[in-house]
């Protein structure tokens, strides 16, 4: 990284961890939901901005990370032996067995992210092998979005249906929804945030990174120099629904409830909008497209709440249209432009390059 | 070494009902180059796309260093020693015309290599050689997708060098250069003859001239005549199918 980069990214972090100083409480909270979905918006980039995989069913990954520590949460609530107040309703005597690992924090965290990036894997196996690319990619990963969330209502006995699950309990003994454990919350999504980010910004330097740029740029010739071009594309696929499912468990733990019409279609859409418009390429873009778009949408929809949609189509196109590489055309951190060490890497690291 | 580098034996390739190869026969010996000629729709980019596994053969067998290549995936192929560059240079647009190069070396396709952020000390100085040979060092560090036409050919020719591949095949290497870069181009293959074999189709005859290599002919699918460039032009059935008058001579398949 040169030098510039490397202040202006001290900065940023600076300004985020002295935030709960200078941001009100209702502030804070805003950004530090904001800054869990940035850890889905960095896995975007890595599929969608690197490896050209234009997923549109990102929700799919955040809600399960999200549902998968929501039912920790809502079982945390309950007396021993209660049954969540939907499955009462469904006439349920037993918790379903699926539901009984939950009960453990640390069986429900090791979910966020192993739930999504396993079911990343499978489905992405099955397409990658199968060499769906393009636009039947797309359809396909839509398609998930919306038998998921179809799912979620259809089945409320197990899921909370419509109105999902909230009114959670404790997690290690800390009410979340304290001004003590929302702070903390936003401690630990933002360390998350830096390990995430340190995280893919070496990935972009590796090999492993480069290749998922080539095999963007030209599939078919990296398969002809010798590669399998699959294997590739299902770990990026699955890197980046693990990072999504992180970022939809710190989503709920902050929010206090998920439901289905916050990961069906037209949230994933919406996801692919804020990387659009950070640069699809660039890992801080990413994350400012997203703290730009969501801070802009609360601002829009407390004003007028019918607007939102209108606004999120007119950035839509203005971003396509005007500024293809977005805001990130102002930050770059991007993937294909480096240099590789010369004669002299040392001397190159000396003159602050 | 008396066993051909690469053998295809009666290979047949058919689109629904268009036969695009036909029962050919073919030996590539080993450090040798070959020029595949013909007209259009001869198949010789078919035969090429047969080779390397991108469209698979009704019936024959494709034998590289004795070893039947006929079903491996394509990428099986390339590791095995085959590699080719297309007719559009396909490069990575976006990569440096180094960072092309670090893709297609040999060594980048092992697992160790995935996490590494730097080429090694030995990959690094056989991309430096690569760059030095098609004369692309001053050009390293620019995004391939901005190099000019013949830079770009290049280029594709450097990758599939870097590949490792024993057989390089290489389709129209020359086409759209200037005069002077189809004979740098050709000095190019000469010098890469010494450590690999080539398969190059070629429309130019100054350019083929210059190879001086054998030459097969093609005509619908199948080989029609083998020899040098001087015997092939004095061929009358070879004459008479570029001319367009293929109902004047008789057919004498080799």
């Amino acid at each position: 990284m040169r030098r510039a980069e490397l202040t202006a990214h001290a900065i940023a972090l600076g300004l985020l961890v002295l935030a709960p100083w200078w941001l009100s409480p209702y502030d804070l909270s805003l950004l530090g939901r904001f800054l869990a979905m940035s850890i889905l918006a960095l896995g975007l980039t890595i599929v969608w901005g690197w490896s050209g995989l234009l997923s549109l069913g990102q929700g799919v990954f955040f809600g399960l990370g999200a549902y998968a520590l929501a039912m920790n949460l809502k079982l945390a609530a309950l007396a021993p032996g209660d049954l969540p107040d939907f499955m009462v309703w469904s006439g349920f005597s037993r918790l379903p067995w699926w539901w009984a690992p939950f009960r453990h924090p640390l069986v429900a965290l090791a979910a966020v992210v192993l739930v999504p990036a396993a079911v990343a894997a499978a489905f992405g196996w099955l397409v990658f092998h199968r060499r769906v690319r393009g636009v039947y990619f797309a359809l396909l990963t839509q398609a998930l979005a919306l038998a998921f969330s179809t799912f979620l209502v259809s089945q409320q006995a197990y899921t909370g249906g419509f109105s999902g699950l909230t009114n959670f309990g404790p997690l290690f003994g800390v009410q979340l929804a304290d001004q003590k454990g929302q702070t903390a919350l936003y401690g630990v999504t933002l360390v998350l945030l830096t390990a995430s980010y340190a995280l893919a910004t070496w990935l972009s330097k590796s090999h492993f990174g480069r290749l998922l740029v080539a095999i963007r740029d030209g599939e078919n010739r990296v398969r002809f120099l010798g590669y399998n071009a699959a294997p590739y594309k299902v770990a990026a696929f699955t890197l980046a629904a693990a990072f999504a499912g992180l970022a939809g468990a710190l989503y709920v733990a902050q929010v206090g409830v998920i439901s289905p019409d916050m990961v069906g279609v037209v949230p994933s859409i919406e996801m692919l909008i804020w990387v659009a418009v950070g640069g699809r390429e660039s890992l801080a873009g990413a994350v400012l497209g997203c703290l730009l778009v969501n801070f802009g949408k609360d601002w829009v929809s407390s004003a007028m709440p019918s607007l939102w949609l209108f606004v999120m189509g007119g950035l839509f196109v203005l971003v396509v249209t005007v500024l293809p590489r977005g805001i990130g055309q102002l930050v770059s951190v991007r993937v294909p432009r480096r240099r590789p060490a010369e004669v002299a890497p040392a001397a190159q690291e000396l003159a602050g390059q | 070494m008396n066993q051909p580098l690469l053998q295809i034996e009666h290979l047949t390739v058919r689109f629904d009902a268009f036969t695009a190869i036909d029962d050919l026969s073919l030996t590539v010996p080993a450090r040798s180059v070959r020029v595949l000629i013909g007209p259009n729709g001869a198949g010789k980019s078919t035969l090429l796309d047969a080779i390397i596994g991108r469209v698979r053969p009704a019936a024959g067998r494709i034998v590289f260093k004795g070893r039947d290549l006929t079903h491996l995936p394509e990428h099986r192929i390339v590791r095995a020693g085959i590699c080719r560059k297309f007719q559009a240079p396909g490069l990575l647009d976006s990569l440096t015309v180094h960072d092309n190069l670090v893709v297609a070396e040999a060594r980048s396709r092992r697992w160790p290599a995935l996490l590494r952020t730097q080429p090694t000390a030995a990959q690094a100085g056989r991309i430096d050689g690569i760059l030095a040979t098609v004369g692309l060092t001053a050009e390293r560090h620019r995004p391939a997708g901005r190099l000019a036409h013949g830079q770009k050919q290049w280029l594709e020719i450097g990758m599939v060098v870097a590949s490792g591949a024993e057989l390089l095949l290489l389709d129209e290497p020359a086409a759209g250069m200037s005069l002077g870069e189809r004979e740098q181009t050709a000095d190019l293959l000469q010098r890469l003859a010494d450590r690999h074999s080539l398969l190059v189709i070629d429309h130019d005859m100054a350019f083929v001239e210059r190879l001086g290599a054998p030459v097969s002919v093609l005509h619908v699918g199948r080989l029609l005549k083998e020899g040098s460039l001087q015997d092939v032009r004095q061929d009358p059935q070879v004459r008479a199918v570029y001319l367009g008058r293929v109902d004047e001579c008789e057919y004498d398949y080799a």
